[in-house]
């Protein structure tokens, strides 16, 4: 079937749109005087919000049943409801973000910062619609390279860069071990494209596709930070400008989970006996290990770097279930997921805005200096812990429910018996800002206009979301039919 | 002519060297070195694979060649990456590179 031109361009509408605006950054950064810097970020916010309207007609047009899904570019990129469901959970964390960097002291306001925030957008755009292993690469490494310079950015701080050059390494070595797997799964078949990889591959001895499927989990593996391709996480976490991990802890680990879900269905159906039994046991050592490591951190982003492994590790559960239930369920855990954590990180850009410190003990008595601002971390918390009325509870309930309809009872049980340690540690931070004392409760904290936005969209999402449980996950089902 | 269990058997030694350089190294550019080394074990299999196996469509060229670009990429900003901690630290030696840690 020959495609039009249009048809072509509609499928890469959302990553035209975001070029378009990353060139206009850098034209804005020169044009701006050095005192108005600042106002880039409302440029990039609206740079994200044109193509995140673009992105929602899109979708909707997909969800009525007004466009079909189909393949462009030579089975490139795939346009279907994924995704631009997951395009816009890129998009929202990306406005979020530049909500939360504008006014966050450390950052120097610059062009490239937000031109490479947009790239790497870009990139995890075509992470959810690749439907080939070149593009899947290609679009990995956009994202990678972008990040790796964003968590580097802020030069002249020792533990930036440190963390530039760590993320750095990790990145690269495992990007280069999947890649090894792509070229062994090419040279077996003859194939990049998906849906022609699945019929080749049937014909195929097992340990030879294992081999190759195993390679390729390595790269996976470290963009969701699965335990044990994690060890990047809590340094990077830690040293990288707060705004930059809370990016990189829901965008790039949304976008990791894109490509796994897409490539494990779509690529290796036939060896799903084989994955299945991989992701729950992933699943399994990424949330325990997560939670277990994250009782003794004193560092509030250390803390939410191991909290953010084992939130990864709820989502492979759905993975691992590799049902239609299981996918939605996961889909609806990374939308949540990147509005509460959002919600979390904000809380601590502001902190460190204010006390210059990253401690949770700087966190003492905060319910009596902004009893707003404790309340919204007690929300964050609460729903990442999946306490009922909030709606990162329904998200835990899709996963583990679709893990029993798969017969996997005993990664439900243990995904329970790690939401009560996770619950501890939460519990710990919360005990930090409402019953700990500090001689600073008088102060007054300073909250910014764009970090206030993101905090009552944040919030308000965590705390009403729960009456639209039902149709998001009719969206996110829908979605998952895709497949 | 060669067989191309050869190609793929040099191929693979180059890549366990690769790997044994990212762990064994203690500088960051020779660390950088070896992930190269990884990269072009990549693309000699994959050209041995399209010569021998699928000789008929170009994907594994393309694909070498795609992977060349990301490498020249990749290189450019781990370069970056490693002035800058040297300007900080006067130091390139990942042991010594341990402010973060927990």
């Amino acid at each position: 079937m020959a495609l039009s031109w249009w048809a072509h361009l509609w499928s890469v509408l959302p990553e035209i749109v975001l070029v378009l605006a990353a060139a206009l950054m850098m034209a804005v950064d020169a044009w701006l005087p050095e005192g108005r810097k600042r106002e880039l970020g409302y440029w990039a916010i609206g740079g994200m919000v044109a193509t995140l309207v673009v992105t929602v007609i899109q979708a909707a047009q997909l969800a009525g049943g007004i466009a079909i899904p189909y393949e462009a570019f030579g089975s490139s990129v795939r346009a279907d409801l994924a995704a631009m469901l997951f395009r816009i959970i890129f998009l929202l964390s990306g406005i979020l973000t530049v909500a939360i960097s504008m006014d966050f002291r450390p950052l120097r306001q610059s062009g490239e910062y937000y031109t490479l925030l947009l790239i790497s957008i870009l990139g995890m755009g075509l992470m959810g619609a690749a439907v080939n292993l070149v593009t899947l690469y290609l679009a990995l490494e956009t994202v990678g390279i972008a990040l790796y310079l964003l968590a580097g950015y802020l030069r002249d701080t020792p533990r930036s860069a440190e963390a530039g050059l760590k993320y750095f390494l990790f990145g690269v070595f495992s990007s280069t071990i999947m890649l090894y797997g792509l070229a062994l799964v090419y040279g077996f078949t003859g194939e990049i494209a998906y849906a022609r990889i699945a019929q080749a591959l049937a014909g195929l001895p097992a340990p030879a596709v294992m081999a190759a499927l195993l390679l390729i989990l390595v790269g996976f593996g470290f963009k969701v930070s699965a335990v044990p391709f994690h060890f990047w996480t809590p340094d990077v976490y830690e040293g990288a400008p707060t705004p930059v991990t809370a990016f990189i802890s829901v965008a790039s680990k949304a976008a990791g989970f894109a490509v796994l879900i897409r490539a494990m269905i779509e690529a290796f159906p036939t060896a799903q006996g084989n994955w299945v039994a991989i992701m729950a046991a992933l699943a399994f050592v990424t949330m325990t290990v997560g939670n277990l490591l994250a009782i003794p951190q004193r560092n509030l982003k250390r803390l939410l770097a191991y909290s953010s492994i084992a939130q990864a590790g709820y989502i492979l559960i759905g993975v691992a279930a590799a049902s239609p239930l299981g996918v939605a369920a996961s889909i609806f855990y990374l939308g949540i997921y990147t509005l509460t954590n959002i919600a979390a990180f904000a809380v601590a850009v502001i902190m460190t805005n204010v006390t210059g410190s990253e401690e949770i003990r700087d966190l003492a008595g905060l319910s009596r200096r902004s009893p707003g601002l404790a309340m919204a971390m007690l929300a964050a918390l609460l729903s990442l812990g999946g306490i009922p009325p909030l709606v990162g509870f329904f998200a835990k309930l899709f996963v583990f429910a679709a893990a029993i309809e798969s017969g996997l009872l005993w990664l439900a049980i243990a995904g329970v018996l790690n939401a009560m340690i996770a619950f501890y540690y939460y519990i710990m931070v919360a005990r930090a800002m409402y019953v700990d004392r500090s001689p600073e409760e008088e102060k007054p904290v300073w909250i910014s206009r764009p970090a206030r936005f993101t905090l009552w969209f944040t919030v308000a999402g965590v705390l009403l979301l729960t009456v639209l449980v039902y149709p998001l996950y009719l969206l996110a089902q829908m979605a998952a039919q895709a497949f | 002519m060669v067989p191309l269990s050869w190609y793929l058997l040099v191929a693979a030694a180059l890549f366990c060297i690769g790997v044994y350089g990212v762990l064994a190294r203690r500088n960051a550019i020779a660390i950088l070195m070896a992930i190269e080394l990884m990269l072009n074990a990549v693309n000699l299999s994959l050209v041995a694979f399209w010569r021998y196996l699928h000789p008929a469509v170009t994907t594994g060229q393309a694909f070498a060649l795609f992977v060349l670009v990301v490498a020249a990429a990749e290189a450019a900003a781990g370069l970056a990456l490693i002035i800058s901690i040297y300007r900080n630290r006067e130091t390139v030696d990942v042991e010594n590179i341990d402010l973060l840690k927990g």
